[in-house]
């Protein structure tokens, strides 16, 4: 069994197998160069005392090592609680907050030292879409001058124009071209979030990091904006990293998922491993904890309540960091940083004791899977 | 509608209409609105942004101003009428026999006042006791919600607690004069999933404790499935579907309930493409002429005459126990439902 898991493994490393429902997730070739690569990242935001002699006292790690690779066209789901370092990681990864250790590549070129001046023509590949509608597009310009100002920035010349340009896509992500005049304010929170993709999206990215993108809308409209973001990458091949809380829009979406806690990755898999099969303790909780709108499943949800809150990310444990909610930790947890160790089909987990747990559709007649022995020992 | 629904409810709200004057014209945010819930039970009250979901409650509540806002129909609170009843009749109930929890602690919670004070106030306003046995009430009641070193609690400020202590807070000033009916708006939209499952469980534990009857307002179908007995879908501040649970889940019969059902992911299967709901919730002050859902439905076509952009529909039992809204047969909807839910709605 495990020879067979380990050849397909080699074939397609960390391949988002097709589900039992008889669709793949678009296939992502993973056989050439990541376009992103992060290794070892990290930020830390120091803690600072007095006013004159200011000296740093302490530091928040916000995100404390982390190691990803994006392929071109894929989707990356970064989840995690408040406070986890997801939206840190994300704006870390893209060099628009400063990391402070850590190896970035982007499409085969290290961006680590390179100045803010420097990275200015690589914004034209790397974009953002942001959680708030309202904060994110500034009141006093036009949908026209908000969508246009990429091209004004990057000096790009589009044939037939700026305002063509951006009318097209705005007619794209569904806005009416006609309303290039208008103010954001003349616009629902739905059609706003549309505004900052259609921004994002204009200079055609190669990479966009949404940070909670949808969280602020009403669930209808999440729907629309979610789908919209799904036929944006099937037509231009954008890749995306997903920050989002909501495990359910991230199953959705992404390709293979990062769960993060206190800064760390506690694991790491393609969406359907990490869904059906999870190895964690602190996804095996999250995953429990997420109410299904079905009401018979919801009877039958083995629900694992975690004790307490997220400790503070200035002080966090010794060892490993989810041990003090964690309800398999033992007396090694608090001595010994759990690694992350991946298996050949790039499942991760950073945890003493991990063991699958089937969840959903995985939990009746169940796949070859191989048990938490097994992985341990392998 | 549930079993127990041969006894007295112990909230009955019948044409429940909230009327606000504003600068552009008069405002509707609730439209004949009737519900019952009764002891021990919770009733979910689902709905988008502007369907009038926190304002029938807060009309509920009596926590609407009078002089700005028409209020009409009847709430029954324990046999007690409330819309006609005077403000201090109102106030003395509120926090007695009925209270409310709110979806953000930090702004309801006063931020100059150590929890223990805020609390024994609350417990003060309504019961005759001495500052001692207040604080003793208040500790006791931290204890109860989970909250650890009760004690030392009581003399720490809001901001010092995280955000699910302090929902556990708003949970124990809501219950400190052991309120029957609790309206809890939003109580986990802040929380983190983990949280979210710690304030479920104990609200599901208090109900279970001291027979509350709950009126959750959510926007979270997950949440419903998990704590609700009864649901009443509200759109553009009129109840567009009311049944049980199940039957809601199940064999829903109203077009925007079924595109709210397609539009959420799940975390338990995959999903090969959501189906939204088109365009966007309408503004109350210029609700369209027809159904109020008209615009953003699929479905008008199956009824003669245009009848769906003429005329609104009423709120009618399309099978006992289960209101809907839609101008179609009950037939049209099933078949639709069938089609569209499959399986799902194979009880």
């Amino acid at each position: 069994m495990s020879e067979i898991e380990e050849q397909g493994a080699a074939a397609r490393p960390s391949d988002a197998e097709p589900s039992a429902e008889g669709y793949a997730t678009s296939v992502i070739d993973r056989s050439g160069d990541p376009l992103l690569k992060v290794t070892g990242l990290k930020k830390h935001f120091p803690i600072t005392k007095g006013v004159i002699l200011r000296r740093q006292v302490g530091a928040v790690k916000a995100v404390d090592g982390l190691d990803l690779q994006v392929w071109p066209g894929e989707t990356i789901g970064l989840v995690g609680e408040s406070g986890c370092g997801k939206s840190t990681a994300g704006r870390a990864m893209t060099k628009l907050l400063e990391p402070t250790a850590g190896q970035i590549v982007f499409d085969g070129r290290d961006i680590s030292d390179l100045s803010k001046k420097q990275l200015v023509p690589l914004r034209k590949q790397m974009q953002m879409i942001f959680q708030d509608p309202y904060s994110s597009l500034n009141p006093r310009h036009t949908v026209g001058t908000i969508v246009g100002a990429p091209f004004q920035v990057q000096g790009v010349k589009p044939p037939g124009g700026v305002k063509a340009a951006v009318q097209d896509i705005m007619a794209r992500v569904g806005l009416n071209p006609e309303h290039y005049n208008r103010y954001p304010n003349e616009f629902s929170g739905g059609q706003r979030q549309r505004i900052g993709i259609a921004r994002a999206v204009a200079l055609q990215p190669k990479l966009i990091v949404c940070d909670e993108p949808v969280s602020a809308l009403d669930v209808s409209v999440q729907a629309q904006v979610i789908n919209l973001l799904e036929d944006i990458q099937d037509e231009f091949g954008i890749a995306y990293v997903f920050v989002a809380h909501d495990l359910s829009v991230v199953r959705h979406i992404s390709d293979r998922v990062v769960v993060m806690y206190l800064g760390k990755v506690m694991e790491i898999a393609s969406r359907d491993e990490l869904y059906s099969r999870p190895l964690h303790p602190y996804t095996h909780a999250l995953l429990s904890a997420v109410p299904i709108p079905d009401p018979d499943l919801e009877d039958a949800r083995e629900r694992i309540i975690l004790q307490g809150d997220l400790p503070s990310p200035s002080n966090p444990p010794s060892g490993c960091v989810f041990r003090t909610r964690c309800f398999k930790a033992q007396d090694i947890c608090a001595t010994e940083v759990p690694a992350l160790t991946t298996r050949p089909d790039g499942h991760g987990v950073a945890c003493h004791f991990p063991e699958v747990r089937l969840v959903g559709a995985a939990a009746g007649p169940a796949p070859d899977v191989p048990t938490g022995q097994e992985f341990a020992e392998g | 509608m549930s079993a127990a629904s041969t006894d007295e409810p112990y909230l009955k709200v019948r044409d429940l209409e909230v009327e606000f004057t504003t600068e552009d014209g008069k405002l509707k945010a609730v439209d004949r609105v009737s519900y019952d819930v009764h002891k021990g039970k919770t009733l979910a009250i689902v709905g988008e942004s502007g369907s009038g979901k926190s304002v029938s409650s807060l009309a509920v509540m009596g926590l609407l101003n009078r002089k700005t806002t028409a209020i009409t129909g009847e709430v029954w609170l324990d046999g007690e009428e409330l819309v006609a009843a005077t403000d201090d009749r109102v106030r003395q109930l509120r926090g007695q026999k009925m209270s409310m929890i709110f979806q953000d602690p930090l702004s309801s919670l006063h931020p100059f006042y150590k929890i223990g004070k805020q609390l024994v106030e609350a417990v003060q306003v309504h019961q005759q006791v001495d500052k001692k046995a207040a604080r003793a009430r208040a500790k006791e009641m931290l204890e109860r919600v989970g909250i650890p070193d009760a004690e030392k609690r009581l003399d720490t400020y809001p901001h010092e607690l995280s955000g699910g202590m302090r929902q556990r807070v708003m949970i124990a000033m809501a219950l400190v004069n052991d309120p029957e009916m609790i309206i809890a708006d939003e109580p986990t939209t802040a929380l983190d999933v983990t949280v979210q499952a710690q304030i479920i469980e104990l609200l599901r534990d208090l109900q279970a404790d001291f027979g509350t009857a709950i009126v959750l307002i959510t926007h979270d179908l997950g949440v419903v499935a998990d704590m609700a007995d009864d649901v009443l879908v509200m759109y553009g501040g009129r109840c567009v579907e009311q049944a049980d649970n199940r039957e809601l889940f199940y064999r829903p019969q109203m077009p925007y309930t079924w595109g709210l059902l397609s539009s959420v992911p799940r975390t338990d299967i995959n999903l090969e493409r959501l189906e939204p709901i088109a365009g966007n919730p309408p503004s109350l002050l210029s609700l369209p002429k027809g159904c109020v859902f008209r615009p953003r439905c699929t479905y008008h076509d199956q009824v003669p005459d245009g009848l769906c952009d003429t005329t609104r529909p009423d709120l009618t039992e399309s099978e006992p126990g289960h209101m809907a809204r839609c101008h179609m047969t009950t037939e049209q909807r099933l078949e639709i439902m069938r089609d569209r839910f499959g399986d799902r709605s194979l009880l």
